[in-house]
């Protein structure tokens, strides 16, 4: 009898398992190529672009013992081994010479640390879940990391208000998990949620999977409590949700990339779980039926339609090869497919106007082929497709990224446009694996205009890197776009700032870092 | 050679959906259902993948899949899912929010083989609110079918069916004639995606909607539920900070 129950069980854990497996975040590749091998210094690979400032002092004993005296032993990392992950970043692209991370358990202890090593000019990064895409929270030489991940805890809520109070280093799929309980939902959601803080988040501004619906970080979060570079503690926690008495000064943080100051507190409004959710997969055949799908989707789902993402027919076959699975459209090959997904209230309703927009769509053969998930299992497994694209583009061992705002029309045509080039180098091949490049793919948030160009490599070379920079930078300035719609500047984009800001905008953002952070200590060699 | 034509019947379950944590309901009678996402039974799932999968294997051999659900008037979503996968045809037996046994459900099903002309019965093999694993077997008992549980491999062949199924100890094959019973489990398919084409034909496919009293039964339950708990929460674990610290912890529990 033990042994029955065990059973069925075990089969119900095993459901899990099938399921969970394909949801994971951040698997572990297995592929030698990229799991194994060593990164270089990123002040080698880029010493023809940065040098180390020397008028930062370099970390000494008498620091080392400074910072005990703050944090106990405990907060402090210093074996070469431990520091790899902090000083690596999640694609392995980039890799700092930090010999010391600090991991604060407070905002008094973040404030004595930043006037400590504002007066010794000790340059520092602050870091949160590493998941950033741009190299922006990983030191070049030799500064010192800052963490915030034990500072982890959700401060409050107001159910409500809907006002979620927390630390900066809190993993937004943890403050997600916790306003489910409640009912409501964290406004933001993206692809690392299991690993990525809700501070970092703020301090670049993320977009992710859910702006289409909830807007952006700027308009949601209501108060931040931030330490600046002299350790002086800003604090608008306390924040309503209108309140017109001055500057606006959270907003100088939210995407300020570490640059001004730490993000230690959030206080954002968050709004009502939805209690009915459907996500449908289509194929279509062409860039122009994605668009017009797009259009019509706003039209007839409108006040329903939480995202709307798309992805070219290569960024689905490198995910499927990764995660082991067949297309989930079975009756072939698509050039592109889209995941539209309905949130909303009433459950009859959102599923009747969804069937009939699709009905619309197939009848006007816009959509080729299409499915609807049947079930929350399904629901994951189709977000997992859409979601484990940055790691199937990596697992071949390496991406370049490209993440872009373009006006629609345009904005496959740089992913063509890209594969041209290549092609004409003769560097690229799906199959052939003396090629450095796999190939150029495209997939994003189209809903907000959004592309994210992937370059799939099999390792990282200058050769490929100066084919694609500054090329793809100037296509996107030819057409008036953003070279860095969500992900930031940070490392990767610090020289093009340019090519998306005038000079009159460069010199005030300039004037406002010399004056908050005359030393530039704060994440330096970055963008600013 | 020619076999006889399959006519499959396909029970399907709406439950909680299985992604979803159930939670008790304040008087603690049972879980709580209100707002709660509700989908086929993954089991029936399966069941009814069998059963399309068969069909699309040997064309003539299936004349038709009927799926049947016995609930609330909503379980017609989860018969309309069940036609968009494959199935034909569909009865609802709409009992209301009345809970039915594994026995009244047997009863129900027997009345509409017999309606069906069924010669095969796949159903999954329990279902995941209330984990009976009970209706195939007792269906079987009703109708003298022979039943093949646990499947995770069915074979055609003529006019039997061999089924191998997963046991305790292993692995075992059972063989046996048509009309049969069969429950499936986990590993026997993975249910495909309800494509856009299927879900708009589905709407046009028959759904009929029974009351119980229409095949001659009385719902009566046996059993009366008490009191619904949640088992004991998990007593929290301590975190240490170094692995010194978790040395000396485990010494002091005599991990170690």
């Amino acid at each position: 009898m033990h042994r029955r129950t065990l059973y069925s069980l075990s089969s119900t854990v095993s459901l899990l398992r099938r399921n969970i497996r394909v949801n994971q975040r951040l698997v572990v590749v297995s592929t030698a190529s990229y799991s194994t091998k060593t990164v270089a210094f990123t002040a080698d690979t880029y010493s023809h672009k940065v040098q180390r400032d020397p008028k930062f002092k370099k970390l000494d004993d008498a620091d080392i013992e400074f910072f005990k005296g703050v944090l106990t032993d405990k907060g402090l990392i210093t074996d070469a081994d431990d520091l790899l992950f902090y000083n690596e970043d999640w694609m392995r692209k980039y890799r700092g010479q930090s010999q010391l991370v600090l991991k604060p358990k407070t905002t008094e202890q973040v404030s004595q640390i930043l006037k400590y090593c504002n007066e010794q000019k000790l340059a520092v990064v602050p870091q949160g879940g590493n998941t950033g895409l741009v190299g922006g929270s990983n030191p070049i030489f030799d500064e010192i990391i800052i963490s915030l991940s034990s500072m982890n805890k959700i401060r409050s809520f107001d159910s409500v208000s809907g006002i979620l109070k927390l630390d900066a280093g809190v993993i937004l799929e943890t403050a997600d998990q916790y306003l489910a309980e409640q009912g409501y939902i964290f406004p933001l959601d993206l692809g690392a949620k299991g690993s990525c803080h809700v501070g970092g988040n703020v301090a670049c501004n993320a977009g992710g999977l859910r702006l289409l619906r909830y807007g952006s970080l700027h308009g949601s979060v209501l108060g931040l409590e931030a330490v600046l570079p002299d350790g002086s503690i800003y604090d608008s926690m306390h924040s309503l949700r209108k309140d017109n008495t001055g500057y606006d000064l959270k907003q100088l943080f939210i995407g300020s990339e570490g640059t001004l100051g730490i993000i230690t507190g959030i206080s954002i409004l968050c709004p009502s779980r939805p209690q009915t959710q459907n996500v449908a997969f289509l194929a279509v055949s062409s860039y122009e039926a994605v668009q017009k799908v797009f259009v019509e989707a706003r039209k007839e789902l409108s006040e329903i339609l939480s995202a709307f993402e798309f992805m070219d027919g290569t960024s689905l076959y490198l995910t499927g090869k990764h995660l082991k699975l067949d297309n989930p459209i079975e009756s072939g090959e698509y050039p592109f497919y889209i995941l539209i997904e309905t949130s909303g209230s009433n459950k009859e309703h959102d599923d009747e106007k969804l069937e009939n927009f699709l009905a619309g769509a197939m009848e006007a053969e816009l959509v080729d082929d299409g499915i609807i998930a049947q079930d929350e299992s399904q629901i994951q497994s189709l977000w997992s497709w859409r979601e484990s694209i940055p790691e199937g583009v990596t697992a071949t061992g390496g991406v370049y990224k490209y993440d872009v705002s373009i006006p629609l029309p345009e904005l496959y045509s740089l992913v063509e446009a890209c594969n041209e080039r290549l092609q004409e180098a003769g560097i690229v091949s799906l199959e052939d694996e003396s090629k450095p490049v796999v190939a150029a793919v495209g997939y994003g948030h189209i809903g907000d205009g959004n592309l994210h160009l992937n370059v799939s490599v099999r390792k990282y070379s200058s050769e490929v890197e100066s084919l694609l920079e500054p090329f793809v930078y100037e296509w996107i300035q030819s057409r008036k776009g953003s070279i860095s719609a969500e992900h930031g500047l940070g490392f990767q984009k610090k020289n093009y700032i340019g090519y998306s800001k005038s000079p009159v905008e460069i010199n005030m953002i300039k004037e406002i870092k010399n004056h908050y952070d005359p030393n530039g200590i704060m994440n330096p060699y970055k963008y600013v | 050679m020619s076999s006889t034509k399959l006519r499959i019947l396909v029970p399907v379950k709406r439950v909680i959906d299985f992604a979803i944590k159930p939670r008790i309901n304040k008087a603690q009678t049972g879980v709580e259902t209100k707002g709660v996402k509700f989908s086929i039974n993954p089991f029936c799932d399966i069941a009814l993948e069998e059963s399309v999968r068969i069909k699309e294997n040997s064309k003539d051999l299936v004349e038709k899949i009927h799926a049947v659900s016995i609930g609330p008037s909503k379980a017609k979503d989860v018969l309309r899912t069940a036609l968009a996968k494959g199935a034909d045809t569909s009865t609802l037996v709409d009992v209301g929010e009345q809970e039915v046994e594994p026995l009244q459900v047997a009863k129900m099903l027997k009345k509409l083989v017999e309606r069906e002309n069924s010669n095969l019965v796949i159903l999954g093999k329990q279902a995941i609110d209330d984990d009976s694993n009970q209706t195939g077997q007792i269906l079987a008992g009703l109708l003298k079918w022979p039943q093949a549980t646990n499947a995770f491999k069915v074979e055609l062949d003529g006019e039997s069916v061999a089924v191998t199924r997963e046991v305790d100890e292993g692995v075992e094959t059972v063989k046996a004639k048509l009309p049969l019973i069969i429950t499936t489990d986990l590993r026997l398919n993975e249910p495909r995606y309800a494509s856009l084409q299927n879900i708009m034909k589905a709407k046009k496919k028959p759904l009929e909607t029974l009351k119980a009293a229409d095949l001659g039964i009385e719902i009566e339950n046996r059993l009366e539920t008490l009191k619904v708990e949640e088992p004991p929460a998990r007593s929290a674990g301590v975190k240490v900070e170094t692995v010194d610290e978790l040395i000396s912890k485990l010494k002091e529990l005599k991990a170690i």
